[in-house]
């Protein structure tokens, strides 16, 4: 099969048209769809796998078409050690989104389904695309359906939450379009020749200032997406009104799309300014951890606990980035792919409960362990996964972030550590407090316990929590590769650009140089 | 055996996942089949193992089994890697055997309780994770043990998962544990960091190559972090009492033989790095005395059996990491074996009292069991002695060899004198709450209710057979130092104790215990519960803070939990509503702006001619 990775895009895009054309009332043939093309992406994503060759640090599986040529923007798309696992992350929560949502909409499952299927798409093109203005329009196509996703399928105060998550990242993703815009210039003026392909911007050697200009841009629009403190507020308002198949996409894929926008432009594109801010950056993160979890511990609402633990896991990832070490980067990527499982899975099992209650306060449960055995079983492995218990998937993430991080930020590091001690203190409470002691409340006696296609869509996930506890190299060798090459732009990068701050010293902007001159 | 050391772990946890997944619907029968025919084919497996290595390695050299590479990232990495050694030997004999043992008692103990296949695939589990632990050949590997048994302490002591206080100790216990990992963890980034591995016998060796000392008594310290967590010391040792709340089995294999022990491993384990930092030394034998006897002393106004109990362990454990702490690390194994049998057999003594009482623990409501129950009063009795360390039962030897090393000990010699007083007198109180305890529950006459002395009944084989064997062993426990055996098979470095030394520490051991008993004879054993009543009347202070454990828990909430609580809901409730506000401000002069601009926007030709103008002086300005 060639152009698999098109393959995987254009194949959801291509069911969204045709199922566009279905007349409403064939819900369940559009849902048996919808599920049908998610499951044949997820099959295309295996193969991608499969043909991925380990050992090699460069983008593979390359396509590159032109698209507008004025201006040197391709339709470019290749996948490496980095982007790998996010693909498949995006590809495998698709169909977990439609299994468990099942029985849950009533309310336009065509639009629904489609708004998934262009979701997934979009995102895919996000992590997949080697061109600059093409991963742009693909990081902005994402928006669209998300927001609709939390306006029209959410909760009560959904139109609040809709507007504020689309406010917050368009704020940050405009201002990187003027990047990219100024990246592409600059790119022009040097080499004269048009072209907005990564790799090429990776041996910019862009001077200082520039960079920090460029990296302020970029930096925002990402720490925005993870979300980075104090830039968080409209996760948990998002979260708590979104439907739970939006939830498990926004935390999910989402979110990894700003910690992936670090690793794949931030890092290389600045190596300058990233060592100059990096401890902003890193200090910010660390203060996410702690902050996350503690603001989690005293909600009321379970849905907003998972929302603002988001915020502290993130922390680690964003810390592992920053740190710029082979094992903590690696320790990021996994830990990303993590938190896709085990907060999808929470986001998921919230939505059961929620499905049959219509109720998501900690108050009002109490006990349902009892009633619901199987359901009580699936949520603690998902707590024990996100609270980093080893022989699953989350101790690996974390101990290779916190393990590599330490060796470049001690300090932060220790600080970042204490939140593993606060993840077991607000999951633990989150259990104790809907799971166990005595029934109260008497609508807790006689809850349908998860049902089948619930099971369909945690079994997945639960199998990947083990199997990348058990054995995380199957994930790490073929990420190690793109993880060197990475750092060792990063660190050319900052060589060259010592060595051009050697020869000319403090360059001032045109405009002021201008100014200055005029004043004279 | 020894390439498939593997096994030892896997064993129980297949008999975890049998239980687990089918224990259900394949009932009661199948469950009391796989649970204990697993751990004890596990035992089995790891008796020849131990066999061939002795065979194979007569010089006690190190064994390692590797079962994979299992992280391996830029240079931070472990193989899942499986060791024997005569160090994980003697603890794999005594997490085998005894875990065996209180297998075969659950079967008795638990057999009415729901859940019956729940319980059996958690200790399964535990069994499992815990042979991790003490097999793991590196830190790595055994942290992913010593989480392991965290995780199923926790599901043991919220067993009965609808019992709001066995929920909330379980997640103390976890939360607990998880500060001590806190340690731990930060201890194994550091060998990364400057050693680069985390494997037991590489660190000791690079370590002992001469590096920086602070970075190996930093390592040492935070380390012992995590020990001060898992094996319940100051001050961390608050969830132990509270873990009470599991079945009683559990509280024997887990809270008392096996896992709370994971921490004096923990110190024995990496002793070369502990020899070359004194100063975490001191700290562990300092930690480990107070603990000793500030449990010693709670434990005499408890009247709860399985809290007496509990605080005696948490006691005993500061005697282990007394031995340990003053660099006799073969006295705190000693310990911990010995320690294994009679408060294993205590515990599920315990387990059989209550059982025979209906499901009663208060002490109070007990006496003069001892005709009616007499097998599990004479086995209590043996551990008693043993306990209150009486020649020539195990615990005489074991404690006596932590004392008279730590009056000799070589590290701080000043300091060793205060370490054995403070022991010392921890003993005589030892002697002193245990036979308070055997005098109330079997001594005098009966207080319960006619209803309770109408069930009263001796238990099953199945709970009786266990008892006997561990009564047998905390009798015997003491042979292990006949000849120095156990020194000579451990061989972990040691040091000489003078006979002057030895002695005078043997002849203070005797005399404590003796008075201790004498004492609590003469006020419980004539008196019973008068003479609590007394000690009320005269100290009413002394007794209310003893009751109270002198109140730390309650301590810890008002000085961290509450104000921890406050300020998250602080950062809720106060710096989200801020930057939402500032957010929304922005929001808001984004649109004053705009009204403003409006203003400029008249469609007024000559406003616009002016605007020209003004900017063309502007320009001139700068640029003329």
């Amino acid at each position: 099969m060639t152009h698999i990775l098109s393959w995987t895009i254009w194949l959801p895009i291509a069911a969204a048209f045709l199922l566009a054309l279905f007349p409403r009332s064939a819900a369940n043939t559009i849902k048996i769809l919808g599920l049908f093309v998610s499951l044949a992406t997820f099959v295309i994503s295996l193969a991608m796998v499969q043909q991925f060759q380990e050992g090699i640090a460069a983008f593979q599986l390359v396509e590159s078409m032109s698209w507008i040529p004025q201006w040197g923007i391709r339709y470019a798309l290749g996948v490496d050690g980095i982007s790998l696992w996010l693909v498949l992350l995006t590809t495998l929560l698709t169909p977990v989104v439609f299994l468990s949502s099942w029985n849950a909409i009533h309310k336009h499952p065509k639009e629904y389904v489609i708004s998934f299927l262009i979701m997934e798409a979009a995102m895919i093109g996000v992590f997949v695309a080697t061109d600059l203005v093409l991963f742009y329009v693909f990081f902005e196509l994402t928006l669209l359906p998300m927001y609709l996703v939390i306006g029209v399928w959410g909760g009560a105060y959904r139109i609040y939450a809709a507007i504020k998550f689309f406010l917050f990242t368009v704020t940050g993703s405009l201002l990187m379009l003027l990047g990219i815009i100024y990246l592409g210039f600059l790119q022009f003026h040097q080499t004269g020749v048009w072209s907005f392909a990564i790799t090429d911007f990776y041996g910019l050697g862009l001077p200082p200032h520039t960079q920090s200009i460029l990296f302020g841009a970029f930096a925002l629009a990402f720490a925005i997406k993870v979300p980075l403190f104090p830039l968080h507020t409209w996760l948990p308002d998002a979260h708590v009104e979104a439907p739970t198949g939006g939830s498990i996409i926004l935390a999910g894929v989402m979110l990894k799309m700003g910690t992936y926008g670090f690793l794949r432009f931030v890092l290389p594109f600045f190596p300058d300014a990233t060592a100059k801010y990096g401890p902003l950056i890193i200090a910010l993160a660390v203060i996410g951890v702690i902050y996350g979890a503690l603001v989690s511990w005293v909600q009321p609402d379970m849905k907003k606990l998972v929302a603002y633990s988001s915020v502290s896991h993130l922390g680690f990832c964003v810390l592992g980035i920053f740190a710029i070490n082979q094992t903590a980067i690696e320790g990021s990527i996994l830990q990303m792919v993590n938190h896709g499982l085990s907060t999808g899975a929470l986001f998921l099992l919230v939505g059961v409960v929620y499905e049959r209650r219509h109720t998501r306060m900690l108050a009002d449960y109490g006990g349902i362990a009892r009633t619901m055995p199987l359901y009580a079983t699936f949520f603690v492995i998902a707590v024990l996964s996100s609270v980093g218990l080893p022989g699953l998937n989350g101790f690996v993430g974390e101990f290779l972030i916190l393990a590599g991080s330490f060796k470049t930020q001690p300090v932060w590091t220790v600080v970042a550590t204490t939140g593993v001690i606060l993840a077991a203190i607000y999951l633990l409470w989150l259990v104790q407090r809907v799971f166990f002691g005595p029934i109260v409340n008497d609508e807790n006696r006689h809850i349908p316990d998860i049902a089948w296609n619930e099971v369909a869509a945690m079994v997945p996930l639960v199998v990947l929590m083990v199997w990348i506890g058990v054995h995380p190299n199957t994930f790490l060798r073929k990420m190690a590769p793109s993880v060197e090459q990475l750092i060792a732009t990063v660190e050319r990068g900052r060589e060259s650009g010592k060595a051009m701050l050697a020869k000319t010293p403090a360059r001032r902007s045109p405009l002021a140089a201008r100014l200055a001159e005029a004043r004279q | 055996m020894l390439n498939h050391l593997w096994l030892i772990p896997a064993l129980p946890l297949l008999g975890f996942l049998l239980n687990g997944l089918f224990g259900k619907r394949l009932g009661n029968g199948f469950v009391s089949l796989v649970g204990p025919l697993s751990s004890f084919l596990s035992a089995v497996a790891g008796t020849v193992a131990v066999l061939q290595y002795h065979h194979q390695y007569p010089n006690g050299d190190r064994h390692v089994d590797v079962v994979y590479n299992w992280i391996s990232s830029g240079g931070v990495g472990a193989d899942l890697a499986f060791q024997l050694d005569p160090l994980s030997i003697v603890m794999l004999l005594v997490v085998t055997w005894v875990g065996f043992l209180i297998h075969l008692y659950s079967v008795g103990y638990m057999a009415h309780e729901e859940g019956y296949w729940r319980y059996f695939s958690y200790l399964n589990l535990f069994l499992a994770e815990m042979l991790v632990l003490v097999l793991g050949s590196s830190y790595l590997v055994m942290f992913v043990g010593w989480e392991g048994v965290g995780l199923c302490s926790y599901l043991l002591i919220g067993f009965y998962y609808d019992k709001d206080f066995a929920v909330a100790a379980g997640k103390k216990a976890f939360v607990v544990n998880r500060i001590g990992d806190f340690g731990f963890l930060v201890a194994m980034f550091l060998m990364f960091a400057y050693f680069g591995t985390v494997d037991f016998a590489k660190v000791s060796q690079i370590a002992s190559g001469g590096v920086e000392p602070g970075l190996v008594t930093a390592i040492c310290l935070l380390l012992f972090l995590g020990a001060t967590g898992k094996s319940a010391q100051i001050p961390l040792y608050v969830w132990l009492p509270d873990a009470m709340a599991g079945p009683t089995p559990v509280s024997a294999l887990i809270h008392a033989a096996t896992m709370v022990t994971a921490g004096v491993y923990m110190i024995a384990r990496p002793n070369a790095l502990y020899r070359l930092a004194p100063d975490a030394l001191m700290v562990v034998a300092i930690i480990g005395a107070l603990t000793a006897i500030f449990a010693a002393t709670i434990g005499i106004r408890q009247n709860d059996i399985k809290k007496v109990l509990a605080y005696s362990t948490v006691s005993q454990l500061g005697f282990m990491f007394i031995g340990v702490g003053v660099g006799a690390f073969t006295a705190g194994i000693f310990h911990l074996i010995t320690h294994a049998f009679f408060k294993a057999c205590l515990f599920l003594g315990s387990g059989s009292v209550i059982h025979a009482m209906s499901g009663e623990q208060d002490i109070r409501r007990m006496g003069g069991l001892w005709k009616k129950i007499p097998i599990t009063a004479w086995t209590f009795l043996i551990a008693t002695i043993a306990i209150a360390g009486f020649p020539p039962l195990s615990g005489f030897f074991s404690k006596d060899e932590i004392l008279a090393s730590a009056l000799a000990n070589p590290y701080f010699p000043d300091l060793g004198v205060w370490i054995w007083a403070i022991g010392t007198v921890a003993a005589l109180f030892t002697a002193f709450y245990m036979f308070r305890l055997f005098f109330l529950t079997f001594g005098g006459s009966f207080r319960g209710t006619q209803e309770q002395e109408h069930h009263l009944h001796e238990s099953p084989w199945t709970m009786t057979v266990p008892l006997v064997v561990l009564a047998a062993g905390s009798i015997l426990g003491g042979a292990l130092t006949v000849n120095h055996f156990l020194e000579h098979w451990l061989e972990l470095p040691t040091f000489e104790v003078s006979p002057a030394r030895a002695w005078l520490a043997m002849i203070a051991s005797t005399i404590v215990a003796i008075l201790g008993t004498w004492f609590a004879y003469a006020l419980f054993g004539r008196r019973g519960l008068a003479a609590d009543e007394r000690f009320e009347r005269r100290a009413p202070a002394v007794a209310r803070t003893l009751e109270n454990k002198y109140y730390v828990d309650e301590f810890y909430d008002e000085a961290l939990v509450t104000p921890l609580e406050r300020f998250s809901r602080f950062l809720w409730r106060g710096i989200d509503a801020l930057i939402d506000g500032i957010l929304a401000l922005g929001g808001y002069v984004v649109a004053a702006v705009g009204d403003l601009l409006r203003f400029l926007q008249t469609g007024n030709v000559r406003n616009y001619a002016l605007m020209f103008f003004v900017g063309v002086i502007v320009f001139i300005w700068i640029f003329a």
